[in-house]
């Protein structure tokens, strides 16, 4: 039933190629249908990626989700989609308009969309008719009509519904009762589209080798395994989009995999908002625990004060920070690198922070349980610079590799050491001369173990002061810590091949960037030298890059060039080299705006 | 007893130590203020339950009641906080090492006012801490504005009354399930020091909201928070007595018409009613006992509410009995085949 509105049928076939838009309501259970449709594709070895769009609410709302399949692997987002599925009245007239020109439509025929976009080819499907013959419970097909579009693309483009029914299992848990009622809509969906649709659309998929021990995961799940294998022992939190899931994968994992004799070797507390969370950090950090939270820019905000006690009292723990849009509840569902100050210098008076900046669900993976490492060693409040498009998304990744490392826990005096300096020491002395302090632990049987721990000016002996030089002694000594952080957080990765141009990015650009990259290179034979920065503070290799080029773009995930500015703040002999590429409206970059924006740019030089 | 056989040696208690062992720096807040009446029975109630200093927890938030962990037990480690946060900090600490006692000193602003969320939200989770308000209606430290525990019609120093109603922290704690609240005053050391024991050894959440004046802000008339106000208007509910687990006459004393509840540890409080028969036990009690007082104007002093039988949040979270923070990698951090396990989920 194909309708005839192109007049010339593509004849060329496009393999492995294409974006597929999804349009449904949420609450409808179409996230399941899309994953099936996107573990299938990973299941035939193809590269790929899937985002969900999704709106601040649980149902009835419109809802998107993309996958990007593509034999080169370009996984980053793509502004237009080459396949677009309507599946929600409400906004089918503006789905539409999605699909870039030529593109296949996909819709419940009495949508009406017949007269739209006569450049795409039509594939109207009777959605309703079809689940009503197909799922006999009624309450039971609002959730089950999505699996009929997951049978009419698998016969359209050709996806093996072997690795769909698999794929199925997979997504169901092998719940059989569900996946019997999923079933029969998915055959329904491929038998119909076999029976009436006139392939007239150049998409199908192959076999490739692409995805051989690779893994599907959400960068939350990686965070949380790289904290559990970290040996985290306390996570206090309390829920926040897109951070929730963080947390609750961290607890299913420990719940799992940590317990001892019926117990558990773990304390995970939901806290009444995110002022106790942090203050649950830092009191289980001071005590010895290795302690982390996830949170999102609100949560950080609130959390600000007692940051800054932590950076000035000198106690360790870890706040993963999934960042997203706007000030204020802002868009809750989207992403955004929007809270770069206010993690790099979070809090008054004087503070500078540990970050660490992931692109990926691995990098994810070792950066957690690297920060539970670097608080300690530091004895200091350590962030990790996540956000939604990393933390929600589905990501194809290598598997993670089991830390060989042992966990670090940093300057610690125990009783024999206490007794061996026959008790005197001094907690906030610089004895090494890199800036960090001893410390003890509360409990050490010692007499001379115990130390007052306070947000207020203290001396290298712990002890209260409000002397100039005490307090102007003891933050130079903070800075100087600082300066050995820069020789223990991740370098950044740096590709130069000697080019004028130079390009700093951070994150989950990664994906786009790359792609720009190669485009830049191959339509416009433009080269770049590129930076991924993986830390603050930055360290000498970021200066040295800076150095080495005429001229830096920084691209990054918000209006006001946040990490330029502090490139600007850390570096400033380099700040005239520094130009902003600024992409902000909630949705991940894609490479077309990387690409149009230095094409640009390079054409002033 | 040990440490007493020759006549010049110090006294000690049972574990050797002597009362300096338990002393801090020396006060820094005005002469006579309530609160170092009650630093002082910390120092007593430690003493004579020989408290091991290093396995004790000493935190605060912020204000002048919050500085007094510095005038006791300097051989403790303690964490004076932030402004109405140190219940959050408690809970952390126990997290990570369930076996510290712990006493956390606030005020009436620090808990009242800023750490009112903080505070309720641990009355409800029974963490193993000794919670103790020293309560005097007032900031000192910003020099006199009125807290949320002013009664309505109290008058500041220069004249300003207060418009609004006091929060009673007895009341909300014993509405939000905590398991042991007291109400003091600091004039009445003999009752702290016997309340003072009861709660260090009461496994759970103790709340000891104690009228503590400041002499420097709050002393005058026209305030309900002043020494003469509350040496006039202190009524003691009960003739308390603590008998320390150790103490071998346990058995042989009377024990008539008072109260006797044996605690977690094995010790024994002992609650004789004053006057009418009140039951420390009873909830609804409690809530009308502290209703009726209040209007009266007069306060109620003693053990308002007890029930001991609450599992401590440690257990209620499934913790196990060694210290978080002195778990070995062998078991915080999961094997190779866990890792693999989960990789192979992901596939």
């Amino acid at each position: 039933m194909a309708t005839a509105e192109v007049s010339e049928t593509e004849t060329r076939t496009i393999v492995n190629d294409f974006v597929l838009h999804v349009a449904t309501a949420n609450g409808s259970g179409s996230q399941t249908s899309n994953m099936v449709l996107l573990r299938a594709l990973f299941g035939m070895g193809i590269p790929v990626s899937g985002k969900n769009l999704f709106p601040s609410n649980i149902q009835g709302l419109p809802t998107w989700f993309t996958i990007r399949a593509n034999k080169n692997g370009w996984i980053s987002r793509k502004q237009d989609a080459d396949v677009v599925v309507c599946m929600n009245p409400e906004t089918s007239d503006e789905d539409v308009e999605t699909a870039r020109q030529g593109a296949v439509l996909i819709y419940e025929e009495s949508l009406n969309l017949a007269d739209k976009r006569p450049d795409c080819v039509h594939y109207a499907v009777p959605f309703k008719k079809l689940i009503a013959e197909n799922c006999p419970d009624m309450r039971l097909r609002k959730l089950v009509i999505n699996m009929l579009y997951v049978g009419v693309c698998a016969q359209l483009f050709e996806i093996d519904m072997e690795e769909i029914q698999k794929a199925l299992k997979q997504q169901l848990s092998g719940k059989q009762k569900a996946i019997d009622i999923n079933l029969p809509a998915l055959e329904a969906g491929f038998k119909w589209a076999a029976e009436n649709l006139k392939k007239a659309d150049p998409f199908k998929v192959e076999r490739m080798n692409a995805n051989e021990g690779k893994i599907i995961v959400e960068g939350n799940a990686a965070t949380a395994l790289g904290l559990m294998f970290g040996g985290i022992t306390v996570v206090t939190w309390y829920p926040i989009t897109p951070s929730s899931s963080l947390c609750e994968y961290l607890e299913e994992y420990l719940n799992r995999f940590r317990m001892k004799d019926g117990k558990k070797t773990f304390a995970v507390v939901q806290a009444e908002d995110e002022i106790a969370a942090v203050g649950m950090l830092a009191g289980a950090g001071w005590a010895g625990a290795r302690a982390a939270t996830s949170t999102s820019g609100p949560g950080i905000s609130l959390m600000n004060e007692i940051i800054g006690l932590a950076y000035f009292a000198e106690i360790p723990f870890v706040i993963c920070d999934v960042q997203r849009t706007g000030p204020s509840t802002g868009l809750p569902t989207r992403t955004m690198q929007g809270d770069v100050l206010s993690l790099l210098y979070a809090s008054h008076g004087d503070t500078k922070h540990v970050v660490v900046i992931p692109n990926t669900p691995k990098e994810a993976f070792e950066m957690a349980g690297e920060s539970l490492n670097l608080a300690e060693e530091l004895q200091t409040p350590v962030f990790i610079m996540s956000d939604l498009d990393l933390g929600m998304n589905y990501w194809v990744s290598d598997r993670f590799e089991y830390p060989t490392e042992p966990i670090r826990r940093g300057k610690v005096l125990g009783k024999e050491e206490l007794e061996k300096l026959g008790g005197k020491w001094g907690r906030y002395a610089d004895v090494d001369g890199d800036g960090i302090p001893y410390r003890t632990i509360p409990g050490t049987e010692h007499p001379k173990a115990a130390y007052f721990t306070r947000g207020t000016g203290h001396t290298p002996q712990a002890t209260y002061s409000e002397k100039p030089h005490d307090w102007k002694n003891n933050m130079d000594r903070l800075a100087r810590k600082f300066e050995t952080a820069k020789t223990m957080v991740p370098k950044p990765e740096i590709q130069d091949n000697g080019h004028a141009a130079g390009l700093i990015y951070y994150g989950t650009t990664h994906e786009a960037i790359r792609e720009a990259c190669a485009a830049l290179e191959a339509r416009h034979g433009l080269k770049l030298d590129l930076c991924r920065l993986r830390a603050f503070p930055f360290t000498q290799e970021v200066e040295d890059f800076l150095n080495k080029h005429e001229r830096v773009y920084v691209v990054e995930l918000n209006r006001d060039g946040q990490m330029r500015m502090a490139l600007h703040a850390e570096l400033p002999h380099f700040s005239h080299k520094l130009r902003s590429i600024k992409h902000y409206d909630g949705m991940p970059l894609t490479a077309d705006v990387v690409v149009k924006a230095i094409v640009e740019r390079e054409r002033e030089v | 007893m040990a440490g007493t056989a020759t006549p010049n040696a110090p006294e000690t208690n049972r574990i050797g130590l002597q009362k300096k062992d338990y002393s801090g720096s020396k006060s820094t807040l005005c002469i006579g203020c309530g609160h170092d009446l009650i630093t002082a029975r910390v120092i007593d109630a430690c003493y004579d339950l020989n408290i091991q200093p290093e396995q004790f927890v000493k935190l605060s938030g912020i204000g002048c009641s919050s500085k007094t962990p510095a005038y006791f037990m300097s051989r403790s480690f303690s964490f004076n906080s932030v402004h109405g946060r140190m219940p959050s900090i408690a809970t952390g600490t126990a997290l990570a090492n369930r076996t510290l006692k712990m006493i956390g000193v606030s005020g009436d602003g620090d808990t009242a006012n800023i750490g009112m969320g903080q505070f309720v939200h641990i009355m409800r989770r029974n963490l193993d801490l000794v919670y103790v308000v020293e309560n005097n209606g007032v900031y000192g430290l910003t020099k006199g504005q009125f807290s949320a525990t002013a009664d309505k019609g109290s008058k500041l120093k220069h004249g300003a009354v207060n418009p609004f109603h006091a929060i009673d922290l007895c009341a909300l704690a014993v509405e939000l399930g905590c398991g042991f609240v007291a109400r003091l005053f600091a004039g009445n050391t003999k009752m702290m020091r016997q309340v003072l024991q009861a709660a260090l050894a009461f496994e759970g959440l103790a709340l000891l909201d104690i009228i503590s004046p400041c002499v420097t802000f709050n002393n005058h008339a026209g305030s309900t928070k002043s020494f003469p106000y509350a040496k006039d208007n202190e009524f003691a509910l009960q003739d308390i007595g603590f008998v320390p687990a150790y103490d071998p006459h346990y058995e042989e004393m009377e024990h008539g018409e008072e109260r006797d509840i044996k605690l977690g540890d094995g010790s024994h409080v002992t609650i004789k009613a004053l006057d009418k028969d009140y039951d420390p036990t009873s909830r609804t009690a409690a809530l009308s006992l502290l209703a009726e007082y209040h209007e009266s104007g007069k306060i109620a002093t003693g053990i308002i509410y007890i029930n001991e039988k609450e599992p401590r949040f440690v257990d209620q979270i499934n913790m196990c009995e060694q210290p978080l923070s002195t778990l070995p990698q062998s078991i915080t951090r999961p094997g190779k085949e866990v890792l693999e396990e989960v990789m192979n989920e992901l596939a």
